[in-house]
Parts: C-alpha cells; structure tokens; sequence
C-alpha cells in the first residue's frame, strides 16, 4: 500500500507541475477523442438510419421470396404467403411489410421518406407513442416517425402531400398524419406508415406495374410463441412454405444493400484512429521515458522499487489519458448541440461508451513500451559508470 | 568506540571489454568507521566510480566481500539491495541529482516517504536541516530555481535526513565553481561528523580533500595509498604532497 501511494504521489507531483507539458498530451489525446468518437457516432447513427426499423420490429424472422439473397429489395412474395405463414403452428402472429420510397413535397423543403406498408396491430407495424393507427382498405391516412415530425414540425392531424413517380408521370397524394411511432428510421430515411392497399397506390412504380392494385409484401415479419426458437421455426417454415427463405433479424440487417460494406468502412476508419492514438500516446511517453532516465536512475539509486517506478508510469499515463479523454468527450457534446438533425450521428449510442471505454486503455496501451523500459533502467544511470 | 559502518575486503571487480579482460578494482579493501568522512581520489579510469558502485549495492563485485553496517551485500537479493540503499545508504550525484518536479523540501522529505516514516517530525526536521543548510528561504523552491551549489546542498539533506549508516558522493562539487565546492565539502564534512555518519566521497580534486578525514588513493584499481592525519592530507590538498 505504501508503494502505491508513493507512486501516486509522484505521478500526481509530476502532472501537476509539469501541467503545461502534460496538457498539450492531454488536448492531442483529445483530438484523437474527438474523431474516434465523432467516427463511433457516424457508426452508430448511420447503422441506426439504415437498420432501426428492422431492429425494432416485434418480430423473431422475416420471409423472404427464395433467392432474393435476404434482401428486402429483392424480395417480392404472394399475398397468400402470409396467411400461410401465420397457420404453421408456433407463429403467434405474421405480417406483411411493403417498402418503397417517396418525397413530402408539401413542406419548405422537400423530405425523402421510406413509405412503408404494414398492417395495423400486426408485426411489422411499430407500437404507438401516441395517436391512432390509420384504418385499413384505402384510407389516406398515415402514421410518422417521430424524425419526420422533428425534420418538419409536422404534427397530428396535419395533412401532407407526397409525390411518387408512376410510368412517366408525377403523382401527388395526400395522407393526414393519425399517429406517431419512434425509432423507425430505415435505408437512411425517416418513415411513413400507410395501409397497404394505399401503399400499393401510391407507390412508385413501373408503366407495367400500373394496372394492378394487388400489393405484394416484399417481406413478412415473424413473430413466434417461443422467441428462442428461431432455428427450428425457420426450418419449419421453409419446409412447409414453398418458395420462401427464412432469416433472422440480424442476418436481414445485415443484409440491408451497403449495410455490412458501410459499417466495416466505418469500424475500419475506428479502428484506424485508435491505433494512431496508441502510437501518438506511446510515442509521447516514450520520449518523456527516455528524457527522464537520469532522473528514474537516481530514483532507483536512493532506494525506489521498480514496482513503484513503473506504476508511477501508469497512474501518469492513466491520469493524462482521463483528462484528455474527459475534454475530448466534452468537446464532441458540445458539437453535437450544433449539428442539424439530418446528419445521422448518434453520441449516446454503444458505440460511443466503447470508444471512450477503448481510448482510456489506449493510453496505457501506448505508454507500455515506456513503462518497461523504464523498469528497465538501470539505476546506475544515476552514476557517471550508466 | 566507533564501530566499522563499512567493510571492504579483497574486493575484484572484472570487465571484459573487446575480449580483454581487466580488473577496474583490483583487491582492494579497507574501512570507514561511523563518523569518519573518507575521500576516494584518483585519475580517470582508477575505478573510483566502480568501487562506489559497488558500495552503493548497484553494482555486483566479482569476488570479495563488502558488508554495510555489518550485512554482507553479496547475500542480498535485489529486493534486500533496494530497501538496504532506501534505510542504509545517503547518496549525493553529480548531476541530475534531484527529482525536478519536487520542491527542496519535498526532496528531502521524499527518503522518508521512501522509508514510510515521513509525519509530522519528519516534516521538521527536514525544514530545519534545509534551514542549516542556509536554504530556509528556498524549501518551496524547484530544483531548476536554485542554483548549482543550492541543488548540491539540498542533496546533501537529502542523503542525511533518513540517518544512514553510510553516505557516498559521486563528485558532488564537479559542476561547481571552487568557492561553492568548498562551502559544500565543508558543510557535507561537518554533517558527517555532527551525525556520525560514515562518508565517502569520490573526487578527482585534490583541493576538496581539506575537510576529510582519509584520502585512498586509487590507480588502476588498486588502492596505492592511504593519506592519514591532518598535515599530510593538508599538505595533500595543498598540492605539497605527490600523489
């Protein structure tokens, strides 16, 4: 215990009076912060923008048309498929899901949006946080994402006007807002929920898709009994529903199109800036080491254990590590106060506590070739003989 | 009766530079009792820095033995070097002698962190012994806003506070002027003798002999000569005597 103290107390005496050295350590190691967080932010909000609707669904599969590769996109089903889907025994309950993209043009700025069918009070219709679900058939009623009412102040009970391109022409429809959801964001936009058959209405579509009103489901979201079931539900779906593929939520996420090559850029990029803070912080502590070794020499001399020498390190390293790491976390809050909402960055997501998590061991990380080299030295250093 | 603070017997220690091998302490042996202030003098390359190394338990000798305060070093683990350099030995430097980032006082006191028994008492003593020292106005001062000769002076207090047996100088005035090195010889000299202490100090200047109480002379790592008794180690100091 005495030792511990001893080396805290030399850490401690060392930062303090050398504050003007340690702080500029401290304001790299901050800058480093700054963009290894802003890069984890990025991450999480750009997963978020392109996956969140999917991660929350109330659901444990989704079917897709067999060979689409599990991607939505891609996937285009029979509308009996879901009440197929729905008597296999173990499905508590199914529903179909129709994606497509469309425009707000009614506000000052135009808003692209994900226009996404669903059924109300099935899976794949997100709960409430207030209003009511749109009626079913034809109805021109919608339910938004809370990003959408944030994005254009659009609230409940206001009416918008959406475009979507069918054949060759623009066609204008409006919708009034019912109900709002939250965390819906998906494929980078915020969400509108529509009854399917108005969906399939208002949707943009080819000259040759014109003449039919049947909306097929690009997907189906599962809900079973027993949520730890998934392996034997999926195998049982696909064996008693033909022409179908069964995957879970996190392999449907990852197959989202750009979502897995998007967020391995962004960890890589991560990644990238952790290492480059190892190296800066070692490379400091490194030469401070090799500035001090007459100075541990002599501390070794008079009687210093090693164990006090190289924890002395440590706790100094840990100390400028917190500092910069504690300013560089404040300097990113502020910043994001400024950002407007349309950049997808998200600072209180996992990522960013695992980044902070990762920068306060990269210090010690970095120092630690210094540290054993300061255990190293040899006491005699002190003497004319080192 | 003064009791023998150190030991040196039949002292080796070898080298082996490019395949040769050499004796940098060529068996050499004596005694320095509590309260006895020694000086160890001798050209460059004697082995005077050798032979305080291995005093100062930093350095392993090849054969013989060295006991301080009666404990044979060659039975030591390093553990046990490290706590018998912590309670047993004072050192002064050179240079870089003391840790920059404490004030003087906090470099003094740092030997009884060291030995965990810094309170109350401790904290005054070590204001005083600055104090002696003509360092009473300087105790919050960092090494680098003192003086050469300052620096020296506190390194003495520091090698004196915790009461060692043994205390050793490695050219403690080499970085300074001849008015200054005398005033810390001195002051060191007295201190040895007031606490009694055992001290050497290594020096290549004769001149800084005057206060001490032995000169052993060393040359090739052999100890050639032992200057005893105040003529012959004044006229030594003086330059009358060859050495």
């Amino acid at each position: 215990m005495k030792d511990i103290f001893l080396a805290t107390y030399l850490a401690v005496k060392e930062v303090v009076r050398n504050r003007g050295r340690f702080l500029m350590v401290a304001l790299v190691i901050a800058l480093i912060t700054v963009l290894v967080l802003f890069i984890a932010a990025l991450g999480e909000g750009l997963s978020d923008a392109n996956r969140q609707y999917v991660a929350n669904l109330d659901a444990q599969l989704i079917v897709f048309l067999e060979k689409s590769d599990y991607s939505i996109t891609a996937s285009r089903l029979e509308t009996n498929t879901v009440k197929s889907v729905r008597r296999i025994d173990g499905v508590a309950d199914a529903g179909p899901i129709y994606t497509s993209n469309s425009e707000i043009v009614s506000l000052p700025e135009p808003l692209k949006i994900s226009l996404l069918g669903a059924e109300a009070d099935r899976p794949g219709m997100p709960a409430l946080i207030e209003g009511r679900y749109f009626r079913g058939g034809e109805a021109r009623e919608a339910v938004m994402d809370l990003s959408v009412a944030e994005r254009s102040n659009l609230k409940i009970g206001d009416e918008i006007e959406i475009r979507s391109t069918q054949g060759t022409e623009d066609e204008f429809y409006s919708l009034t807002i019912v109900g709002l959801v939250d965390e819906q964001a998906y494929f980078f936009q915020p969400t509108i929920f529509v009854p399917a058959a108005t969906w399939e209405l208002m949707r943009p579509q080819a000259s040759s898709d014109l003449g039919s009103d049947t909306p097929y489901p690009n997907i189906i979201a599962v809900k079973l009994n027993d949520p730890l079931q998934v392996e034997e539900m999926k195998q049982r779906l696909v064996n008693q529903i033909s022409n179908i593929e069964v995957a879970d939520i996190e392999t449907t996420i990852n197959n989202i199109p750009g979502y897995t090559a998007q967020q391995g850029t962004v960890q890589t990029q991560g990644g990238f800036t952790l290492l480059i803070g190892i190296l800066v912080i070692g490379g400091f502590f490194q030469i401070q080491i090799l500035q001090k070794v007459p100075q541990i020499g002599v501390l070794k001399a008079i009687g210093s254990s090693n164990f006090v020498v190289g924890l002395s390190a440590i706790i100094q390293i840990v100390i400028v590590t917190a500092i910069g790491v504690g300013i560089g976390a404040v300097l990113n809050y502020l910043f994001s106060l400024g950002l407007p909402p349309a950049i997808p960055l998200d600072f209180n997501g996992t990522r960013s506590l695992i980044a902070i998590a990762l920068l306060l061991l990269i210090g010690p990380l970095g120092g630690m070739v210094s540290i054993i080299y300061a255990i190293r030295i040899e006491p005699l250093k002190a003497l004319r003989l080192g | 009766m003064k009791h023998s603070a150190l030991e040196v017997r039949d002292l080796v220690k070898s080298f082996t530079v490019d395949g040769i091998a050499f004796n940098a302490v060529d068996h050499v042996s004596f005694k320095v009792n509590s309260g006895e202030f020694v000086a160890l003098v001798g050209p460059s390359g004697s082995g005077k820095t050798t032979m305080l190394s291995i005093l100062a338990a930093l350095l392993t000798p090849t054969s013989g033995q060295v006991k301080i305060d009666g404990q044979d070093l060659a039975k030591m683990s390093e553990t046990e070097r490290v706590k018998l350099r912590r309670e047993k030995i004072g050192f002064t430097f050179q240079s870089n002698n003391l840790i920059p980032f404490l004030t003087a006082q906090e470099n003094v006191e740092f030997m009884l962190r060291l030995n965990g028994v810094l309170g109350h008492a401790g904290r005054l003593r070590s204001g005083e012994l600055l104090a002696r020292l003509g360092l009473a106005d300087r105790l919050h001062n960092l090494p680098a806003q003192m003086s050469g000769g300052q620096q020296q002076r506190v390194a003495i207090a520091r090698a004196l506070i915790h009461e060692p047996t043994l205390v050793l100088a490695d050219e403690p005035t080499a970085s300074l002027d001849t008015e200054r090195a005398f005033q810390v010889v001195e002051t060191f000299a007295h201190l040895i003798h007031e606490s009694e202490r055992a001290g050497i100090i290594v020096t290549h200047d004769l001149r800084m002999c005057k206060h001490v109480d032995r000169v052993l002379q060393m040359e090739d790592g052999k100890l050639v000569r032992i200057y005893e008794g105040k003529k012959e180690i004044k006229e030594l100091s003086q330059g009358v005597l060859k050495h």
